[in-house]
């Protein structure tokens, strides 16, 4: 059942010996120790387990590992250019403190990324659009759109609406 | 480490150390609090609350849990403030038995009302005590003594002690005396202050665990099989089958009707999980009513113990100028992190980590379901996902018990499904509300009555194994003798407004559905039928619903906060299918003071644009937290309003997931914006659930002024 599989992981080649049909998501967590992705509903519904797929914002939790070997994964603890330093995206989400209990943050953190990589300024809507596969229960959405604002534009006010 | 902690408890109740204060004049009493808060009336020992670690910084113990509220930045406000630290020079430790107070649930909003008083409290006294300590040792008297920078400074002296210092490896076990003196407001450096969140740093770099992070060496995973529905006995399984299936199966656990899977691997306890529910039967049973579509009649039909919540004046029912009915139906808590706990039985002791909102409680709920001594059951608090009440958190750590009661020396981890989420945590209560008022000629309500028909607010554990989801499937089971808390039905069933002629009755049912506490309980259903009823009133009266809503005010501060959200709004003006609506209540009727308004679209379909709220929750002391809780709380409130309720058909829950119950997504979630009218002098009040009614009703009423029509029967949409 087991088979050596190769993962390129936050820049580091993983070579795993795991069930390759195994969901990215709990290989990540349980064999890697990253707790960035986490489990929401195993279901692609809420983005929780989100990780940058070839650059793009993908939920992890039913992707196969193995379909996952031939690409480049960056999880939340990757983002960062070193141990040391917050990535922009993580720096505008704690100035405006845009979470409450943080659950859905490493895929809020996750889509903005990917979002601001295809499209650095984007608006209002085209914020609202790149987080639309992202849930978060505890209604800090108003802070998530500014955290992105900010990340794009410096401040959590200018954009292009 | 662990002896001194639990010193602590062994002393409650013991006799007073001497506490010697001079010059105690009546002004030095708090301006906001008259006596000690019932946390330190519970728990009196200073060293309940804090402990001076060996580099002089403090370590606060609270027995609340992080929910997602900020609890931890607010008390090391608090506690800062009075121990003149600086905030970094300050710890807290969240709930844990045997270690921190026993402060029940974090429930109610009262995690500011009660810890971060009794902190407050707290630290006064140990500041006291500790300039009492540095005066002997400094060999000068009391009043040279002071207390900067986590330093202690005779007037004129060179040589600082640190706090460890004072004690010199010792702590302070006195009581908190009655006549403690706070630190005057005028000098507060960090309270009421927009103090950010340390933890939502750590969020964002994956470095603040939840339950759901924990990793112990040699850990396990375990799934449970959920009957097929409430009540259900276990016909059959087929254990070989699923070890064909899934060889990684370790062990399968049956308890009665309680069945689990465990394995080493996560994806194969998942596996197992579903194999193990292929292959097992379950007896037929069916639910007390069939559908959420004709519940209404249900509850009326099912209403028992009719009781009178209030009475005043003398009602006269022979002229209603109007009259309404109003439903809500069951709605789910829905963390977005299903619930997980782990657990490790080392022979000796149970180790439980969990997500509960009361440790204690949970302790004693699994003592008694573990027919074991709650002496030899440990519970972490650790947080989990947001939860807004009672959700699964203290079922999956009843399961993880049971499980790794089975497997000693092995952390065993359970996590939740989606499916499980959603199908089995106990729901906020689906409700009826009737109202009928009769105005007088000036515009006045003179005659109100109101009736309600709910289920219980709250089956939380209480210390009590029947209300722990396994427990009722156990061998033996613990079956609920209780119908649980009635109170939380009636909250804020009784109208803030000055109406002479009153009366409030309420109705219990015993409905399909498991249900338990869900965010403000009763308040959420009340306010959007009594706030509705407003406006529909007003209208009839032929007012503005503000100046309706005002006229029948008298207390300052409400009248200061609907004002507030007129300022707020004023430059509003609606266009076309959209329309401005108003809510106002204050939690409990006795908490935060809370207006809202709602701006609507009804066109292409029903969207809440934006939302404006002036909250007062008396003495602010994060005001970024209570900005935060509002804000979270009407964007909830407008997702309850606008799309959910729970679907059933005659055997089971059938919204099992985000596709089957839709929550909003960020394309129909409002821009929100909140006034915090601070109030130094009074008490501090909780915030964290006083949005979640008036939001609603602003949103039902700016829907009716945008000609969507009068929704009386909650979801606004429905699907």
């Amino acid at each position: 059942m087991n088979e050596k599989l190769t993962l390129n992981v936050n820049g580091k080649s993983h070579s795993l010996k795991v069930d390759p049909s195994t969901p990215l998501l709990y290989v990540l967590r349980n064999q890697l120790e990253l707790n960035g992705p986490k489990f929401g509903c195993g279901l692609q519904q809420c983005g929780a387990c989100m990780v940058l797929i070839d650059g793009k914002a993908q939920p992890s939790c039913m992707i196969t590992t193995k379909s996952a070997q031939d690409h480049t994964i960056i999880t939340l603890e990757g983002i960062a250019k070193d141990k040391n330093s917050l990535h922009p995206v993580q720096e505008a989400f704690a100035l405006e403190q845009a979470a409450q209990c943080g659950y859905c943050l490493n895929g809020m953190v996750i889509s903005t990324v990917s979002l601001l990589n295809e499209n650095p300024k984007p608006d209002d809507k085209e914020i609202r659009e790149g987080l639309q596969r992202n849930l978060c229960r505890c209604g800090t959405h108003s802070r998530i759109i500014k955290a992105v604002k900010r990340a794009a534009y410096g401040s959590n006010k200018n954009s292009k609406t | 480490m662990k002896s001194t902690r639990r010193d602590f408890l062994k002393l409650s109740g013991c006799l007073t150390i001497g506490f010697s204060i001079g010059g105690i004049s009546p002004e030095h009493f708090s301006p906001q609090i008259n006596e000690l808060p019932e946390s330190i009336k519970r728990h009196p020992n200073i060293n309940a609350w804090l402990e001076v670690l060996a580099n002089g910084n403090v370590r606060i113990y609270t027995g609340k849990s992080e929910l997602g509220q900020g609890i931890r930045t607010a008390i090391a406000q608090v506690a800062a403030e009075e121990l003149e630290l600086e905030m970094e020079n300050v710890e807290v430790e969240l709930a844990e038995t045997e270690r921190t107070p026993n402060e029940g649930y974090t429930v109610g909003s009262g995690s500011i009302e009660q810890s971060a008083m009794a902190v407050r409290f707290a630290c006064a006294a140990a500041k006291a005590k500790l300039i009492d300590l540095a005066a002997k040792k400094l060999g000068v008297p009391v009043e040279e003594v002071i207390i900067s920078n986590g330093k202690a400074y005779s007037k004129y002296g060179r040589n600082p002690l640190t706090f460890a210092d004072i004690l010199e490896g010792k702590q302070i076990s006195d009581n908190v005396p009655a006549n403690v003196i706070l630190k005057p407001r005028s000098k507060y450096k960090f309270v009421g202050r927009e103090i950010p969140r340390s933890d939502i740093t750590a969020m964002t770099l994956a470095t603040y665990a939840y339950v759901q992070d924990l990793r112990f060496p040699g850990m396990v995973h375990a799934r449970v099989i959920r009957p097929a529905s409430y009540g259900a006995t276990l016909e059959k399984f087929d254990d070989d089958y699923v070890r064909k299936k899934v060889p990684g199966l370790l062990r399968t656990v049956r308890n009665g009707n309680f069945l689990a899977v465990i394995a080493e691997d996560e994806y194969d306890a998942i596996r197992a999980q579903k194999s193990m529910a292929h292959s097992a039967s379950w007896s037929d049973v069916k639910l007390n009513h069939d559908s959420e579509i004709s519940l209404k009649e249900f509850i009326k039909k099912q209403a028992t113990d009719t009781e009178k919540v209030n009475e005043q004046g003398k009602l006269s029912t022979n002229n209603f100028t109007h009259t309404a009915q109003y439903y809500k139906p069951y709605i789910i808590h829905g963390s977005t992190g299903p619930s997980c706990s782990v657990a490790y039985w080392d022979n000796k002791k149970l180790h439980v980590w969990s997500h509960t909102q009361g440790v204690y409680p949970l302790r004693d709920a699994l003592a008694e379901m573990l027919r074991m001594p709650a002496e030899k059951i440990h519970v972490k608090g650790v947080s989990g996902a947001g939860c807004y009440g009672h959700n699964g958190a203290d079922d999956v750590a009843a399961d993880a018990a049971l499980i790794a009661m089975q497997l000693p020396g092995r952390h065993v981890r359970v996590q939740w499904s989606r499916e499980e989420e959603h199908s089995w945590e106990p729901y906020g209560s689906a409700m009826i509300m009737e109202a009928a008022a009769e105005i007088d000629k000036t515009g006045k309500i003179i005659n109100w009555k109101y009736d309600l028909w709910s289920d219980t607010h709250s089956t939380r554990p209480g210390g009590k194994a029947e209300n722990l989801l396994a427990a009722k499937y156990i061998k033996d089971p613990f079956t609920a003798s209780s119908k649980g808390y009635a109170g939380g039905a009636v909250r804020n069933s009784e109208p803030y407004y000055n109406i002479p002629n009153r009366q409030i009755n309420s109705n219990f049912f015993k409905g399909p559905l498991r249900v338990s506490a869900l965010r403000s309980l009763g308040a959420y259903a009340n306010i959007f039928a009594i706030e509705s009823f407003m406006d529909e009133l007003a209208e009839k009266a032929g007012k503005d619903p503000f100046d309706f809503r005002l006229a029948h005010l008298d207390d300052k501060r409400a009248i200061a906060v609907v004002n507030k959200v007129r300022e707020m709004t004023g430059n509003v003006k609606p266009s076309k299918n959209t329309g401005l609506g108003l809510g106002f209540s204050r939690y409990k009727n006795s908490a935060a003071y809370c207006a809202v308004a709602a701006l609507v679209t009804i066109s292409p379909e029903i969207r809440v644009l934006k939302m404006w709220s002036a909250i007062d929750a008396g003495e602010v002391i994060n005001i970024d937290g209570i900005k935060n809780q509002t804000e979270g709380g009407m964007i909830q409130s407008a997702s309850w309003t606008i799309k959910e309720q729970v679907k059933f058909n005659n055997k089971f829950i059938t919204s099992s997931d985000w596709g089957t119950y839709p929550i909003l997504r960020f394309n129909d979630v409002p821009d929100v914006e909140v006034e915090v009218l601070n109030q130094p002098d009074e008490e501090a009040l909780g915030a964290g659930e006083a949005a979640q009614g008036p939001a609603c009703a602003a949103i039902v009423n700016a829907i009716y002024r945008a000609g969507g029509g009068r929704i009386r029967d909650l979801p606004a949409i429905k699907t």
